[in-house]
C-alpha cells in the first residue's frame, strides 16, 4: 500500500505539464533514434545530456526526458529490423530473424503492429516489476557472483546454435568468428594488449554498434549493387496498416519474452540484447514445431521485441536501487545523475522518493505515449518498403557512416565499419548468419571477464565454475535445453523422411 | 505520404547533425578520453556546465568522447593533430599517469601541457559490515600470514591505480609476496562493491566517490582512507596514516592541452580553471559527487605530474608489473 501511494505523489509528479512535455519529446525523439542504424539509445541519450543542462531541467525532468528517450530507442530498434533487415542497435538483433521475412512476404504492418505491442508489453510489464519489487530484486541480483555470470553466458551461446540458419555448423562458426574478434583490445584483468599491433585505436577493441552497422547494413548495400546489375527483388507491400486479429498471434510470446527479458535486465551487464537473444530462443524451442521460425513467424518478432524492452526496464533496477548500470545506457544515465549531485545507490529511494517515483510513474506514461505514437508511424513505415531501393540506399548509408562517426568521432571506425560490411558480404554470399558474430563479439566478452574473475578470486582453480547453486542450475538448465532441442531435432528428422 | 515522410526524415537527419556536429568555430572543447559515463566523462561535463553556467567561457562547452587505449588514443590524437589547438581541454586523472608511467601511452608526460587539477577522490579500503576484519592491522595481519587467503577486487586491471594503491599499503603492513594476492578486476567501484555484498570478494580498494552511497547506508565500513586528513564526509573513517602505515592514495581530476599551445592560450585556461575553483559551485559539486576540492595549477602542476609520473614508475617496478 506505501507503494501505491509513493506511486500516486509519483504520477503527480509525472503529470506537471513540463514533464509530460518532455515524456512526448523524448519518446519521439528516442523511437526515430532508435530507428536508425547506428545511433542507439547510448548516442541518443548522450546527446541529449547537453540538452537538459542548456535547459537548466532539474534531476527529475533530466531523467524522466532521458528514460522516455531510452524507452522511445528500444521501440524504434525494431523498424529497421523489420524494414531494412538493418537492426537499429543492438537488441533489435534478434528482431530481424523473423521480423524481415515477414515483411518481405507482405506482412510488413503486422510484423511492426505485434512488435509494438510485445514492446508495449515487455516494458510495461518491466515497469511493474521496478515498481513492486525494485529493492528486494535488487538484493537478490548482488548473489550473482562472476561464476554464475559465467554459467549464464555459456547458456547463452549452448542456445545460439538453434537460432539462425540452415547449417548448425555455420552458425556455430559464425559465434567463433564473433569471439576472436571480440578478444581484440586490452585485456581487461591485465591490461595486455592483445591483436592490436601497436595501434592505439585498436585498444579498446572493436566497439559493436560500429560491427553491426558493418555487418548488417552495409553488407546490405553491397548486396544491393550485386543485385542490380541482375534484378533486384520487389516486396510486395501488402496491407499498410495491421489487422487486430494479428496482434493476438504474439500476445502469449511477449508474456513469455517479457518475463526471461526482465530477468536479463536486473542482472548488472548483462543487459538487453542478453534479454532479446534468450527470449527468442527460449521461444523458439517452445514453439517452433514448424519449421516457421526465421521465416516470419510472428512469436519469432514479439518475443524479443518484449525481452529486450523489458530488459530495459529491469536495467534501471541495480542502476537506481545500487548505482550499478545494467547496461551501456544506464551507464550514461547515471553519470548524468551523479553531475547533477544526485547519488544513485541504497539511499536514493529514501532520499529522493519524488525523483524515483516521478521517474516510475512517467515510465508508465511513456509506454501509453510510445504505444499511441506508434500505431499511426505503422502506416508510414510500411510505406518505406515502396520507395525504390535506388533512392533507399543512400540514406541507408548516410545514416550508417552519421551513426557510426557521432559514436565516437573517429575515421577510423568508419574504415572498421566498411571492414566489417564487406566480411558481412562475403558471409552472407556463404550464407552464414550474421546474427551470431554480433552476438559472439557482444557477449563474448562479458563471458570472458567473468570467467577471468571468477578463477582470479579462485586463484586459478577452475572448480569453483560449478561450486555456486546458481550456476549448477543453470548448467542444468542448458543440458535440459541442449538435450530437449537434439530431441527435437532428431524427431523431426524422422517426420520429414516419413 | 511518401514525400511527408522523406522531409521527416531529412529534416531529422539535418538535426541529428546539427546535434553531433554543432560545433561553432573556437568554441571550447573538452575531449573524455572515455566512454560516456566515467570519472573523465563526468570531469568534463560537469567543468564543462559550469565554466559555461558561471559565464568564464562564451557559449557551451562541447563534450566529446573519444574512448581507447585508457586516454591513449585521445593522447595520440591531441599529440598528433591537435598539438596547438588554444580551445582544448583534455580530461585526465592519476589513473591516466599510472598509464604513461607503465609505458602505456605512445608518449611521456612531456607531450603536452598540464593545465591544472580540480580535486581529488581519495582511495579508501573497504570491507563487508560484518566482516571479520575489524582493522586495517587485521586485514593486514590476514594478508601477511597468508597472502592467498584474502580476496581483493577494484575497479583498475592488475597494475592499475586501485591495484598498486593497495599493495603500497600492503608494503606498508609488511607483506612479503605482493604477487601472490589475489585481485579481481571490475567494470568500476560500484560493481566490486556489491560483488563483496554478494559475498564474492572480502575487500575492494577503489575511489570512495561512486562507493559512498553504501558507506553512508552502513552496507559496508572504511578500514582506511587513503587521504592525509580525516574525510569531510565521513569523519569517522580512520586514515591509514593515523593507523601507522604512511600510504596516501588520492585519484585527482585534472586537464591536460597540446603541447605547442601558446603560453597566452595555456595561461588562460590556468586562469579560467582557477576562476571555477574559487566559486562556491565547484565546491559543492565537487563534494557533493565525493571529491575532495584541491588546486594546483600551471607550472606547479606539471612538476607535480612529472614527480607523479617517476613515483608511479617506481612503484610499478618495485611489484613488478613493469621491468
Amino acid at each position: 500500500m506505501e507503494t501505491l501511494s509513493f506511486l500516486a505523489n509519483g504520477f503527480t509528479v509525472a503529470a506537471q505539464p513540463i514533464n509530460l512535455a518532455l515524456i512526448l519529446v523524448g519518446c519521439f525523439v528516442g523511437t526515430l533514434i532508435g530507428s536508425l542504424p547506428g545511433l542507439g539509445p547510448v548516442n541518443g541519450v548522450a546527446i541529449l545530456i547537453p540538452l537538459t543542462f542548456a535547459f537548466g531541467f532539474d534531476a527529475t525532468s533530466s531523467m524522466i526526458l532521458l528514460s522516455a528517450v531510452y524507452y522511445g530507442c528500444m521501440y524504434g530498434g525494431r523498424i529497421s529490423s523489420i524494414m531494412l533487415n538493418i537492426p537499429g542497435d543492438e537488441p533489435a538483433i534478434m528482431t530481424t530473424l523473423d521480423g524481415y521475412p515477414m515483411a518481405k512476404s507482405g506482412r510488413a504492418a503486422d510484423a511492426l503492429a505485434i512488435s509494438g505491442v510485445a514492446s508495449f508489453i515487455g516494458a510495461t510489464l518491466a515497469t511493474i516489476g521496478l515498481t513492486l519489487f525494485a529493492p528486494l530484486l535488487a538484493k537478490a541480483a548482488i548473489y550473482f557472483g562472476p561464476a554464475d555470470y559465467f554459467a549464464l553466458y555459456v547458456m547463452a551461446f549452448a542456445t545460439i546454435g538453434g537460432i539462425a540458419g540452415i547449417d548448425p555448423r555455420k552458425t556455430l562458426l559464425a559465434a567463433f568468428v564473433g569471439l576472436m574478434i571480440g578478444t581484440v583490445g586490452l585485456d581487461p584483468a591485465t591490461g595486455v594488449a592483445r591483436y592490436t599491433f601497436g595501434s592505439f585505436n585498436l585498444y579498446d577493441g572493436f566497439d559493436t554498434i560500429v560491427a553491426l552497422v558493418g555487418l548488417f547494413a552495409v553488407s546490405e548495400i553491397l548486396m544491393f549493387m550485386e543485385l542490380k546489375i541482375k534484378t533486384a527483388a520487389i516486396i510486395p507491400l501488402g496491407r499498410t496498416l495491421p489487422r487486430l486479429s494479428t496482434i493476438k498471434e504474439g500476445l502469449g510470446a511477449s508474456f513469455r519474452g517479457s518475463g526471461i527479458g526482465f530477468i536479463a535486465g536486473i542482472l548488472p551487464g548483462a543487459g538487453a540484447s542478453l534479454g532479446a537473444v534468450m527470449a527468442y530462443t527460449f521461444e523458439k524451442q517452445l514453439n517452433d514445431k514448424d519449421g516457421t521460425f526465421g521465416n516470419g513467424d510472428p512469436r519469432g518478432v514479439a518475443a524479443p521485441e518484449a525481452g529486450n524492452n523489458a530488459a530495459s526496464g529491469g536495467a534501471l533496477i541495480p542502476m537506481l536501487t545500487l548505482g550499478v548500470p545494467g547496461s551501456g545506457t544506464t551507464a550514461v544515465m547515471l553519470a548524468m545523475l551523479i553531475s547533477l549531485n544526485v547519488q544513485p545507490g541504497p539511499l536514493l529511494f529514501e532520499k529522493q522518493p519524488e525523483l524515483v517515483w516521478g521517474l516510475v510513474a512517467s515510465l508508465y506514461l511513456a509506454n501509453i505515449a510510445l504505444l499511441i505514437l506508434n500505431i499511426p508511424l505503422i502506416g508510414i513505415f510500411t510505406r518505406l518498403l515502396r520507395l525504390p531501393s535506388w533512392a533507399l540506399m543512400p540514406f541507408v548509408v548516410a545514416i550508417s557512416y552519421l551513426g557510426v562517426y557521432a559514436i565516437s568521432h573517429s575515421p577510423f571506425d568508419l574504415m572498421v565499419m566498411v571492414g566489417f560490411g564487406v566480411l558481412g558480404f562475403v558471409f552472407r554470399k556463404l550464407d552464414i548468419s550474421l546474427v551470431p558474430v554480433v552476438l559472439g563479439l557482444l557477449l563474448g566478452m562479458d563471458m570472458e571477464n567473468n570467467l577471468r574473475r571468477a578463477l582470479s578470486i579462485s586463484g586459478g582453480d577452475p572448480s569453483i565454475l560449478i561450486e555456486s547453486p546458481i550456476s549448477i542450475g543453470l548448467y542444468i538448465v542448458t543440458g535440459a535445453f541442449l538435450v530437449f532441442s537434439i530431441y527435437l531435432s532428431t524427431r523431426s528428422h524422422k517426420r520429414r523422411d516419413v | 505520404m511518401v514525400k511527408h515522410f522523406n522531409i521527416i526524415r531529412k529534416a531529422s537527419a539535418a538535426s541529428l547533425l546539427a546535434f553531433v556536429m554543432a560545433v561553432p568555430a573556437g568554441a571550447a572543447e573538452c575531449i573524455a578520453p572515455a566512454d560516456p559515463g566515467g570519472g573523465w566523462d563526468f570531469t568534463c561535463r560537469t567543468v564543462g556546465r559550469l565554466l559555461t553556467e558561471e559565464g568564464i567561457v562564451d557559449g557551451n562547452v562541447q563534450v566529446t568522447n573519444m574512448p581507447g587505449g585508457v586516454g591513449a588514443v585521445a593522447f595520440a590524437n591531441v599529440a598528433s593533430k591537435r598539438a596547438d589547438d588554444p580551445d582544448l581541454l583534455v580530461a585526465t586523472s592519476t589513473v591516466g599517469i599510472t598509464q604513461i608511467a607503465q609505458g602505456k601511452y605512445p608518449a611521456g608526460v612531456d607531450t603536452m601541457r598540464f593545465v591544472a587539477m580540480l580535486g581529488a577522490d581519495v582511495g579508501v579500503i573497504a570491507v563487508n559490515k560484518d566482516s571479520e576484519f575489524e582493522t586495517l592491522d587485521d586485514l593486514l595481519a590476514a594478508m601477511k600470514s597468508d597472502p592467498d587467503s584474502v580476496i581483493t577486487a577494484g575497479s583498475s586491471g592488475v597494475g592499475g591505480w586501485d591495484h598498486i594503491r593497495l599493495l603500497q599499503l600492503a608494503q606498508a603492513g609488511g607483506v612479503e609476496d605482493l604477487k601472490t594476492l589475489r585481485w579481481v578486476q571490475f567494470d568500476g567501484g560500484s560493481p566490486a562493491v556489491t560483488q563483496m555484498m554478494g559475498g564474492q570478494v572480502n575487500v575492494v580498494s577503489t575511489d570512495l566517490g561512486e562507493i559512498a552511497g553504501f558507506v553512508e547506508s552502513g552496507d559496508i565500513k572504511i578500514l582506511a582512507a587513503l587521504s592525509d586528513e580525516p574525510i569531510e564526509a565521513f569523519p569517522d573513517a580512520p586514515t591509514a596514516k593515523s593507523q601507522g602505515y604512511d600510504v596516501t592514495g588520492y585519484n585527482w581530476r585534472g586537464f591536460y592541452t597540446g603541447g605547442d599551445v601558446s603560453d597566452e592560450a595555456y595561461d588562460g585556461w590556468v586562469a579560467n580553471l582557477k576562476t571555477l575553483y574559487d566559486s562556491p559551485e565547484w565546491q559543492q559539486a565537487a563534494i557533493a559527487s565525493g571529491l575532495t576540492p584541491i588546486w594546483r595549477g600551471g607550472p606547479e602542476f606539471s612538476q607535480y605530474v612529472i614527480d607523479q609520473e617517476q613515483l608511479m614508475g617506481n612503484i610499478s617496478r618495485e611489484i613488478g608489473v613493469i621491468k
